[in-house]
């Protein structure tokens, strides 16, 4: 690990003077960061830590519930008031890692986590588009297991690995970023780039903002859920999961949301099958027809096609599971 | 393994076949079979206090003054030489004491390879180690950084700037499946056997499968990384391992550094896993170098990533397994050939076909492998090599061939036991694998099962069983050496430079001592884990504890003699020659006339001694070649799978196992559930991502690379015949290995049963199911 001077910022005034500056970069849990400046990925010159700026989850005046930055991932899965109105949100996060990550993660830095392709990690024998920017790209051709099969480009494949987010994005989820100009609050939809020909970029955060919050908006009481599907039944990363939530009236679709993780660069809402759904009947079939008409996007590598299938049939799964009982 | 060794290992055997079997090891039964005293009984692992209270002290936590840490640099091409190599930075960065690369490396000659013949002949590859600039695998150690702190090494090491000359290399598996080649013998059996007319039989079977398997490349992940903390003063060196093979190791390094075996001190007291993983490799040589380069005692602990990189693992495999059967299911012709990785400078030959050769009764055989060589890091022994996967490849075949034949898998492979070796003629030494399967059969509610797959299902899930049979050689090393003490307070203890490495080693030769010497438990030390001790042999094979064992009932058979000369005339047991006394009750006492006693205190105490002690080694293993000897096992797994997402989740395992004598019901158990544990992961979650176009492992940290976790471990049940093998020392045969042979046949063997679909590539992971 290269040398690399540590400071705490006592307050996010302070976290934005002191992390807007080259080579300076904030420090959540470190159970990502950390790991990259082990392998040589990351060199930051200084970091600067943010964990322990307060991070009250507090319900605001019009019902919304505002997570701060610096909470653990734990204590959001554990709330109440996120068990009792958001419950596919603290389901991914428990999906999520081991419970002594999800002890030192917190927001922020689950939402800035880089992405686990191994290709990206090997600093030291491969190329990375992402690392090295326009030095190539290793995992075309390579181990495409864990790669988009949604919104890639011949620059990157890489996957965004959060559990977290793709349960926030289909939540509405807003962000509340500081930067030196003010604070601006923008959709967590928005918030991950896909990859184009800059990788190297992956979020609309600017030079020297940071995540101050979390905004959940209140939402309509519905059956939700998150599942996950991987490689073993703990401590791997999604080869696909899907965040639903439905509101079923008479037989007919009132409201759905619906985002798919392990697939692309950022948690995907899957606005076709929303929109093929909305309105529709709750049956079957149209599950089927909603997760064709989204996965008809897709573009899979040698090595994930199967992910398509599989994305497909979880959504269905999914969407069936929770329209079958009492809405 | 040259045609030489086939030629005398056949001549022992068939001279051997004409030896009356009393004459041989173990032609009288072990005294100590049957006895009901400490063995078989559950005792404590005599470390267990010492690792819960966090005392024990592994290699990477000795303490010295001094120490300056160590770090590797490794190749990321897969052949080639160096270039250019700019350690500038390196050596001027804070608290560097040294850059050791083939420049100013000292000329050292690498190990020789493993051999069965040679058991100072220890490496796992034979390139030069730091010698010149070239590269032969991607991965391989080109530098070494030396400094004060593991940081500041780890930091320097990344300022290292080479450029590579690569050249061309075979990568890939399948390409240089054409350049094969096939050595005579495998370890001490012949390769190529031919029995009948095997293809001529299989053609005109009236039933018959014939099918290729694949299984995965995979890598050691033993919880504690390799690590050595190495110390020379003058000409004398003394390293904290964690390995295997001890005694080898101290052989070894003294070669290669050319000083007197006497001058070499190996001390590995703990190892925190070792599954075949834990012997020589470059990391020793290098780090014992550059203690001696840096004048200070130094520490090598690799990371996780440099034991991927440099420690190999299980090569991949190709088989094909063919079985002919007639209509009752009897087998007429049983092949089984195929395509491993062996790189030249490598030993580990990955004999998946050893366990073929036993497992069931047949008319014909047909049994021959095939070696690659592709640039890689040497693939080595691990947990059960060749017949963890080889058994995937046969019991995956019995299994099609009962579904062909509307067969109960288990009936078919009862009807297909053998009751002699199938090719050889030799006698089992005790062989109640039948009994194994039909207990196992009973215990697990086998008759549960639907005979036709896709049948039974829960929701989305799928629910099937499966079996598959297991089995592992005996092996008893030649060689082991003890020395046995016995102290006028009445406490005994056993010293030899054997290996706990988790598995109980230590606790099981207490209790055998407690038992040869008729003494409580309590008053038995061992020691062990260190090379300055009588000479015991690697721990690998499954063959340790019996090794000892041996060496251990030659000392308790040299000892009373030693007691009656010093007891003297005043002695009760006065004129009692060795062979008409028994130890027991803490002394010596006459066979035939049990009152005539004195305790091992009354004796050394009238002699006015503080001990006694005997040196002895172990009868050579003639048994082993005389009788087919084996540990066997039935295995049996229930597990189900998604019919969304092709997700597996096994839900209870049962193994059965016949190993002769089970010497302490709790370490044994507790190694048939990792082995059992383990072969989950070569069926469902483990494989090495080995990048064909580079020749470059992708996932080296246990976060990419899927050892199963706690919730992929259902519920294990472990049962055992416990039936003495009259052969061998206690009448036990090896355990460790056994658990994980079987598992991956019986999980793809539930899989089908519970969906239909026929996975015959590991691991099954859920996009071959969707």
């Amino acid at each position: 690990m290269t040398p690399v001077t540590y400071l705490r910022a006592d307050s996010s005034a302070a976290a934005i003077a002191l992390g807007a500056a080259d080579g300076h970069r904030l420090l959540g849990g470190g159970t990502n960061l950390i790991d990259l400046m082990r392998k040589g990925v990351e060199q930051p010159a200084v970091l600067v830590d943010v964990s322990g700026l307060a991070a009250p989850i507090t319900e605001a005046a019009d019902g919304s519930l505002v997570i701060g930055a610096a909470a653990r991932n734990s204590d959001v899965a554990a709330h109440p008031l996120v068990r009792a109105r958001y419950p596919m949100l603290a389901r991914a996060i428990l999906a999520g890692a081991s419970a002594q990550i999800r002890n030192m993660a917190t927001v922020g830095g689950n939402l800035m986590q880089r992405t686990r392709c191994v290709y990206f990690a090997d600093a030291a024998g491969s190329r990375c588009n992402k690392r090295v920017p326009g030095s190539g790209c290793d995992a075309l051709g390579g181990f495409t297991r864990y790669h988009a099969i949604l919104g890639a480009s011949p620059a990157c494949i890489a996957t965004h690995p959060s559990d977290m987010a793709v349960a926030l994005v289909a939540l509405d989820a807003r962000l509340h970023l500081a930067g030196a100009d003010g604070v601006r609050s923008v959709a967590l939809a928005n918030f991950h780039q896909l990859p184009g020909d800059s990788p190297e970029v992956e979020t609309m955060l600017a030079p020297g903002e940071m995540i101050l919050a979390v905004e959940l908006p209140p939402v309509q009481p519905m059956r939700s859920t998150y599942r996950k599907v991987r490689d073993r039944a703990s401590y791997a990363f999604a080869l696909v999961s899907v965040a639903a939530g439905i509101v079923v009236e008479d037989g007919r679709i009132a409201d759905v949301r619906i985002a798919v993780g392990g697939v692309a660069a950022k948690p995907w809402r899957a606005a076709r099958a929303e929109a093929s759904l909305r309105d529709g009947p709750a049956s079957v079939e149209a599950f089927v027809q909603a997760a064709q008409a989204e996965l008809a996007q897709a573009d899979p590598l040698p090595g994930n096609a199967f992910k398509v299938q599989l994305a497909e049939r979880t959504l269905v799964a999914v969407l069936t599971d929770l329209a079958g009982g009492d809405a | 393994m040259s045609r030489v060794q086939n030629v005398i290992v056949g001549t022992a055997r068939s001279a051997l076949s004409w030896v009356p079997a009393q004459w041989l090891p173990g032609g009288t039964p072990d005294p100590l079979i049957g006895r009901h005293g400490e063995i078989g009984r559950q005792a404590s692992r005599i470390d267990g206090e010492i690792k819960v209270r966090g005392e024990a002290r592994f290699a990477a936590e000795v303490a010295m003054d001094g120490l300056c840490y160590a770090t590797l640099v490794h190749s990321t091409i897969a052949r080639g030489r160096i270039a250019r190599l700019d350690s500038t930075a390196a050596e001027t960065a804070p608290g560097v004491l040294l850059v050791v690369t083939h420049r100013n490396m000292p000329k050292v000659a690498s190990p020789s390879l493993v051999s069965m013949s040679d058991p100072t002949a220890v490496g796992n590859s034979d390139l030069p180690i730091l010698q010149d600039d070239r590269v032969h695998y991607n991965g391989q150690v080109v530098a070494a950084v030396v400094a004060a702190t593991q940081e500041q090494a780890d930091h320097a090491a990344t300022l290292i700037a080479i450029d590579y000359e690569a050249a061309q290399a075979e990568t890939r598996f399948g390409q240089a499946k054409s350049g094969a080649r096939i050595i005579p013998s495998l370890l001490i059996e012949r390769n190529h056997l031919s029995f009948g007319k095997a293809e001529r039989e299989l053609a005109r079977a009236p039933h018959r499968v014939d099918n290729l398997y694949r299984t995965q490349w995979q890598n050691h992940n033993a919880i504690e990384l390799h690590a050595l903390t190495a110390a020379w003063v003058g000409d004398r060196l003394t390293v904290h391992d964690t390995t295997q093979m001890i005694a080898g190791e101290a052989a070894a390094l003294a070669k290669a550094f050319g000083i007197p075996r006497d001058q070499v001190q190996v001390l590995s007291p703990f190892v925190g896993g070792g599954f075949g993983g834990k012997g020589m490799w470059d990391h020793q040589i290098v780090a014992v170098a550059a203690a001696r380069m840096v004048g200070r005692p130094l520490r090598l602990q690799l990371s996780r990533e440099s034991v991927y990189r440099i420690v190999g693992g299980r090569s991949a495999t190709e088989q094909r397994v063919a079985i002919g059967a007639d209509a009752d299911g009897c087998f007429t012709a049983l092949l089984h050939d195929g395509w491993s990785v062996m790189p030249p400078y490598g030993a580990c030959p990955e004999a998946y076909t050893l366990g073929t050769r036993s497992a069931y009764r047949a008319k014909s055989f047909e049994i021959l492998q095939r070696h690659i060589d592709i640039a890689v890091v040497p693939n080595t022994f691990m947990r059960a090599p060749g017949e963890a996967i080889g058994t995937f490849a046969l019991e995956s075949a019995v299994d099609e061939l009962a579904h062909n034949l509307a067969m109960d898998p288990v009936e078919l492979r009862l009807r297909n036991m053998p009751d002699k070796h199938p090719i050889t003629g030799a006698p089992f030494s005790q062989h109640a694998q039948d009994q194994a399967w039909r207990d196992g059969a009973a215990r697990f509610g086998w008759e549960q099962r639907a005979a036709k797959p896709g049948t039974r299902r829960e929701g989305e899930w799928r629910i099937g069983m499966g079996c598959g049979g297991g089995s592992f050689p005996y092996v008893r090393m030649p060689g082991a050496a003890v020395r046995l003490t016995v102290r006028r307070d009445g406490t005994a203890t056993l010293a030899c430079s054997g290996q706990e490495m988790g598995m109980g080693t230590a606790t099981v030769v207490v209790q055998q001592v407690a038992d040869r010497l008729g003494l409580p438990l309590s008053a038995v030390t061992v020691e062990i884990g260190d090379s300055a001790l009588p000479a015991a042999p690697m721990a690998g094979g499954s063959s340790q504890t019996v090794s000892i064992a041996a060496a251990v009932l030659a000392a308790a058979e040299k000892l009373p003699a030693e007691l009656l000369r010093l007891a003297g005339n005043s002695s009760p047991l006065s004129g009692l020659r060795a062979g008409e006394v028994r130890m027991e009750g803490e002394g010596l006492a006459s066979a035939s006339e049990p009152a005539r006693r004195e305790t091992f205190r009354a004796i050394l105490s009238r002699a006015n001694l503080e001990e006694v002690s005997v040196t002895a080694s172990g009868t050579p293993p003639l048994e082993m070649l005389k009788f087919a000897m084996h540990s066997t096992a039935a295995m049996f797994c229930e597990l189900r799978v998604s019919d969304v997402t092709g997700e597996i989740r096994v839900d209870r395992l049962l193994g059965s196992f016949d190993c002769g004598t089970i010497l302490n019901p709790r370490t044994a158990a507790s190694q048939f559930r990792g082995g059992m544990i383990m072969g989950l992961g070569l069926a469902l979650t483990e494989e090495t991502l080995l990048d064909e176009r580079s020749g470059r492992i992708m996932n080296p940290t246990l976060a990419d690379y899927h050892v199963p976790v706690h919730m992929d471990v259902p519920q294990i049940d472990v049962i055992w015949t416990d039936i003495p093998d009259p052969r061998s020392p206690l009448g036990a045969r090896g355990i460790g290995e056994i658990g994980i042979t079987g598992i991956a046949g019986a999980v793809a063997n539930a899989v089908f049963n519970a969906t239909g679909k026929r996975v015959r590539d590991l691991p099954i992971t859920l996009d071959k199911l969707l």
